[in-house]
C-alpha cells in the first residue's frame, strides 16, 4: 500500500474515533439514559446537564491523568527501585541516586545544565528586548520580526543542521565552507577550529543554536508589552529631558518587568528540557552532556531505569519552582 | 511619537542599520542551507556558500569522449569536444593529464599522453585528441582542469531526497510517517481540549477551579518523565510502538497548554450568547458546536499551529513511542539524525534533507502567522 493511502486510512481512523465519541456519547445520554421527553422530563434534563461536564471532560481528564500526573508518580517509584532480571522489581531506596552522584557524567551534565540556564533565558531575552525596541517605530519593522521570529518554526533537528554548517571545518589548506571558519581565518587565525570538540566552549556554541530560535518568542512578546506602555509616562521622560537609554533603560524596562520574568521562566523551561539539539550535534561528547540528554542516556542506551528515572526526578525538582509560582498565580487570578 | 523632541537623525540611521545587521544575522544560517541544498556535492566541498553566487576557480576532474566518438582524419585518429556543455561560461587556467599535477599545462598547449597521443585544451575547454593509432577502451582518458566555473545551481538533490534516493537518502516515506503522526496529533488535542475548556470555562460543577489549577501546574511538567512508565503502559494495553501510541503521547502532552489557551479564549465570550441559546432551549452539545466552536476560531487556530510545529518538528517523543526496530514508520527529523551521524560530510543531501523537513513548518509559519503570535500572547502574558 502506498505510504500515502495508508496515512490517510490511519489519520481517519484516529480523527473519526475521537469525534465519534462525542457525538455519539451526547446522543445516547440525551435520547437513551436522560431522554427530554416523558413523564420525568425536568428531572432528566437536569440530571443529564450534572453528567454533561464530566462527560466533555472525561478524554481530556483521563490523557491529563495518564500522560502528565500518573508519570510523575510512577518515575519517582522506578527511581527507588531497581528492575529484577526476569521481570518485577525491587524497591533500594536511594541506591539510583547514589549511584548517579558517584557519575561524572551526572555532575558534567548538571553544570552543562546550569551554564544553559544562566546563558540561554538572559541571551534570549535581551536579544528579544533589543529587537523588540529596535523594530518597534519602523515601517518595516513587521517584516524584520517575522524573519527574526522564523526560526521557531524550525526544528532543533533542522536547526542543529543549520548550525552545523557554520561550525563546520575542512582540513587545513583547503577553502572552508563553514562560515565560523571561513571568518576566523580570514581575520588571521591559524588553521580551522573543530568549534565543538573545544571543551566547555563548545557549550556555548550549542547554546547559540537555542538563543537563535528563542529570541523571536521573546521579542513577540516583549514587544507587545512595549506597546503597552502608556504614552504619557515616556512623554514625561522626555519632557524631563531623559535621553533615549535612559527612557529605555529607566522608564520602559521596569514597567514591562513583570513579562520579562514570565518569558524568562518559559524559557528557562525550554532549556531544562532541551534535548534535540545536543543530541543531535555532540551527543554529549567532548563534555557537552545536559540533564535530558544524560537521561535518555541512560534510559535507552545503558537501559539503566533507576538511574535515568532519578535523573528525570532532578529535572522535575528543578522545574518544581516554576510549577508552584504558576499555579500560585493562577489560584490568584481566579479569585 | 515618531518625531519626539531629540531624535537625531544619526540615531535614526544607527538604529536601522543595526536592525540590518540584526535581521541579516538571524537569517543568514538558514540562507546557508537554502543555498547549499541547490549546489552539487563539488560545488558545497570547494566554496562556501555566500560564494555561491560567484564564479569560483574550483579544480574538476573530467573525461574526454570515449573512443567510440574518435574520428579518422588522413593517417589520424582523433576525438574533438568540450569539456564542458556548450553553453557555459567556464574559463579553464591550467590543466594536466595525471592527479598528480593537476595544472602541469596552461590553456592551448599540447600534452604527450602516457598511453600514446598527444591532447590540447584550449581555455573555454575545446579539446582535440589526436593518436596515430586507432584508440581503443571503453572511456576516454580523464583531464584534470583548475577552472573558474560560473555560479550554477541544480535540482538533482531534490530529486534524490524527494523521489530517486536510496533508502537512507530518500525523505518521501518519512515525509508521509510525519504527516501521519502529524495531522490527528493536532486534531484529537484540539477536540479534547475544546470540549473540556467549554466545561471548565462554562459548565457549572464542584471542583472546577481545583481543575483549572492542577492544569496550569501540569503545564510545565516535563515530558522526559513520561518516557519509561508510558512506554511500559503502551506495551502493557498492547499498542507497543506505533501510531496510536505516539498520537495519544501528543495528545496528553498537548493538553495542558491547549486547554488553558482556550478556556482563557472562551471565557471572555460574552455571557448573554450562550445563555440567550440556552433560553431558546439549545443543549451544551448544541451550544458548543454551532457557537462556541466557530466563535473561538482564532484561538483554536493557534493552538492548531503550535501542536502542529510541535508534532512535525518533534524528535523524543516519536523516538520513544513510534519508531521501532525495522525503521518502517521512521520520521524526517530521525532520519536526519541519522544523516548527520552517517553522512556528516555529504551536504548536499544533509542539506536538502533538512530543508524538505522544515520547508511545511516554515510554509505553515509564514501563513499563519498572525494567529500564531496572538496564540502567544494568549498564553504566556496574563
Amino acid at each position: 500500500m502506498h505510504p500515502a493511502i495508508q496515512g490517510l486510512l490511519t489519520i481517519a481512523f484516529g480523527v473519526g474515533g475521537c469525534v465519534g465519541y462525542f457525538y455519539f456519547s451526547n446522543l445516547v445520554l440525551d435520547r437513551v439514559i436522560f431522554p427530554a421527553r416523558g413523564a420525568h422530563i425536568a428531572r432528566n434534563i437536569r440530571r443529564a446537564n450534572m453528567i454533561r461536564p464530566w462527560l466533555f471532560l472525561l478524554p481530556a481528564l483521563l490523557a491529563l491523568g495518564l500522560y502528565l500526573a500518573y508519570p510523575v508518580v510512577e518515575t519517582l517509584r522506578l527511581s527507588v527501585s531497581e528492575r529484577l532480571p526476569g521481570g518485577g522489581s525491587e524497591f533500594v531506596g536511594l541506591a539510583n541516586y547514589q549511584q548517579m552522584l558517584a557519575e561524572a557524567k551526572f555532575w558534567e551534565a548538571l553544570k552543562n545544565n546550569f551554564l544553559w540556564l544562566l546563558v540561554v533565558p538572559a541571551a534570549s531575552t535581551a536579544f528579544g528586548l533589543l529587537a523588540a525596541q529596535l523594530t518597534d517605530r519602523l515601517a518595516w519593522g513587521n517584516i524584520a520580526k517575522s524573519l527574526i521570529f522564523m526560526p521557531m518554526a524550525i526544528s532543533f533537528v533542522g536547526a542543529a543542521v543549520i548550525w552545523k554548517l557554520v561550525y563546520d571545518a575542512r582540513p587545513e589548506g583547503t577553502e572552508q565552507i563553514g562560515v565560523l571558519n571561513a571568518l576566523y581565518i580570514y581575520f588571521g587565525g591559524d588553521g580551522p577550529m573543530q568549534w565543538l570538540t573545544i571543551p566547555f566552549w563548545n557549550n556555548f556554541f550549542l547554546m547559540m543554536v537555542l538563543i537563535w530560535i528563542q529570541t523571536g518568542f521573546a521579542m513577540v512578546i516583549l514587544s507587545a508589552a512595549l506597546r503597552g506602555i502608556p504614552e504619557e509616562t515616556v512623554e514625561a521622560a522626555i519632557v524631563d529631558g531623559a535621553g533615549p537609554f535612559q527612557i529605555f533603560f529607566k522608564i520602559k524596562v521596569p514597567q514591562i518587568m513583570d513579562t520579562i520574568v514570565v518569558v524568562w521562566t518559559t524559557i528557562t523551561i525550554v532549556v531544562l528540557k532541551v534535548f534535540d539539539i545536543v543530541f543531535a550535534m555532540t551527543n554529549g561528547q567532548w563534555e557537552t552532556q545536559v540533564l535530558a540528554n544524560y537521561m535518555y542516556d541512560k534510559l535507552f542506551r545503558a537501559n539503566d531505569w533507576g538511574v535515568g528515572s532519578a535523573s528525570a526526578m532532578v529535572i522535575m525538582l528543578l522545574v518544581l519552582p516554576i510549577l508552584v509560582w504558576n499555579v500560585y498565580n493562577a489560584r490568584r487570578e481566579m479569585r | 511619537m515618531t518625531m519626539i523632541a531629540g531624535q537625531k537623525p544619526a540615531l535614526t540611521w544607527a538604529l536601522r542599520l543595526s536592525v540590518v545587521l540584526l535581521v541579516g544575522l538571524w537569517l543568514f544560517p538558514t540562507l546557508g542551507l537554502l543555498v547549499s541544498s541547490f549546489r552539487t556535492a563539488d560545488q558545497i566541498a570547494t566554496s562556501g556558500w555566500w560564494r555561491a553566487m560567484f564564479p569560483s576557480e574550483q579544480n574538476l576532474t573530467l573525461r574526454i569522449d570515449p573512443p567510440s566518438e574518435q574520428l579518422r582524419q588522413g593517417d589520424l585518429f582523433v576525438i574533438e569536444g568540450r569539456l564542458f556543455a556548450e553553453d557555459t561560461s567556464s574559463e579553464i587556467s591550467a590543466w594536466g593529464t595525471s592527479a598528480r599535477e593537476p595544472a602541469a599545462y596552461q590553456p592551448g598547449e599540447t600534452a604527450e599522453l602516457r598511453r600514446g597521443g598527444t591532447l590540447s585544451v584550449a581555455a573555454d575547454g575545446a579539446y582535440r585528441f589526436e593518436s596515430t593509432e586507432e584508440i581503443s577502451g571503453k572511456r576516454g582518458p580523464r583531464v584534470f582542469v583548475t577552472a573558474t566555473v560560473p555560479p550554477e545551481f541544480t535540482l538533482e538533490n531534490y530529486e534524490t531526497v524527494l523521489i530517486s534516493g536510496n533508502s537512507t537518502d530518500n525523505m518521501a516515506k518519512a515525509f508521509f510517517n510525519t504527516l501521519t503522526v502529524t495531522i490527528p496529533a493536532t486534531i484529537i488535542p484540539i477536540l479534547v481540549a475544546a470540549f473540556a475548556a467549554y466545561a471548565l470555562a462554562w459548565m457549572e460543577f464542584p471542583g472546577r477551579a481545583l481543575l483549572v489549577a492542577a492544569i496550569v501546574g501540569l503545564l510545565v511538567v516535563p515530558l522526559q518523565l513520561a518516557l519509561i512508565p508510558l512506554l511500559k503502559f503502551h506495551n502493557e494495553i498492547g499498542i507497543g510502538k506505533g501510531y496510536i501510541g505516539v498520537w495519544m503521547a501528543h495528545t496528553g502532552f498537548g493538553l495542558p497548554l491547549a486547554i488553558y489557551l482556550l478556556r482563557n479564549y472562551m471565557v471572555g465570550i460574552p455571557r448573554d450568547i450562550i445563555e440567550n441559546a440556552r433560553v431558546d432551549g439549545a443543549t451544551d452539545f448544541m451550544i458548543f458546536t454551532r457557537i462556541i466552536l466557530p466563535l473561538s476560531f482564532p484561538a483554536l487556530a493557534s493552538f492548531a499551529i503550535f501542536q502542529f510545529l510541535w508534532t512535525w518538528n518533534d524528535l523524543l517523543v516519536a523516538m520513544v513511542f513510534l519508531i521501532d526496530a525495522t525503521g518502517e514508520t521512521t520520521v524526517m527529523t530521525k532520519q536526519i539524525v541519522e544523516l548527520l551521524g552517517t553522512r556528516g560530510g555529504n551536504w548536499e543531501i544533509l542539506a536538502t534533507s533538512a530543508f524538505v523537513s522544515i520547508a511545511v513548518p516554515l510554509g505553515v509559519f509564514f501563513a499563519m502567522q498572525k494567529y500564531l503570535v496572538r496564540g502567544l500572547l494568549a498564553g504566556s502574558v496574563k
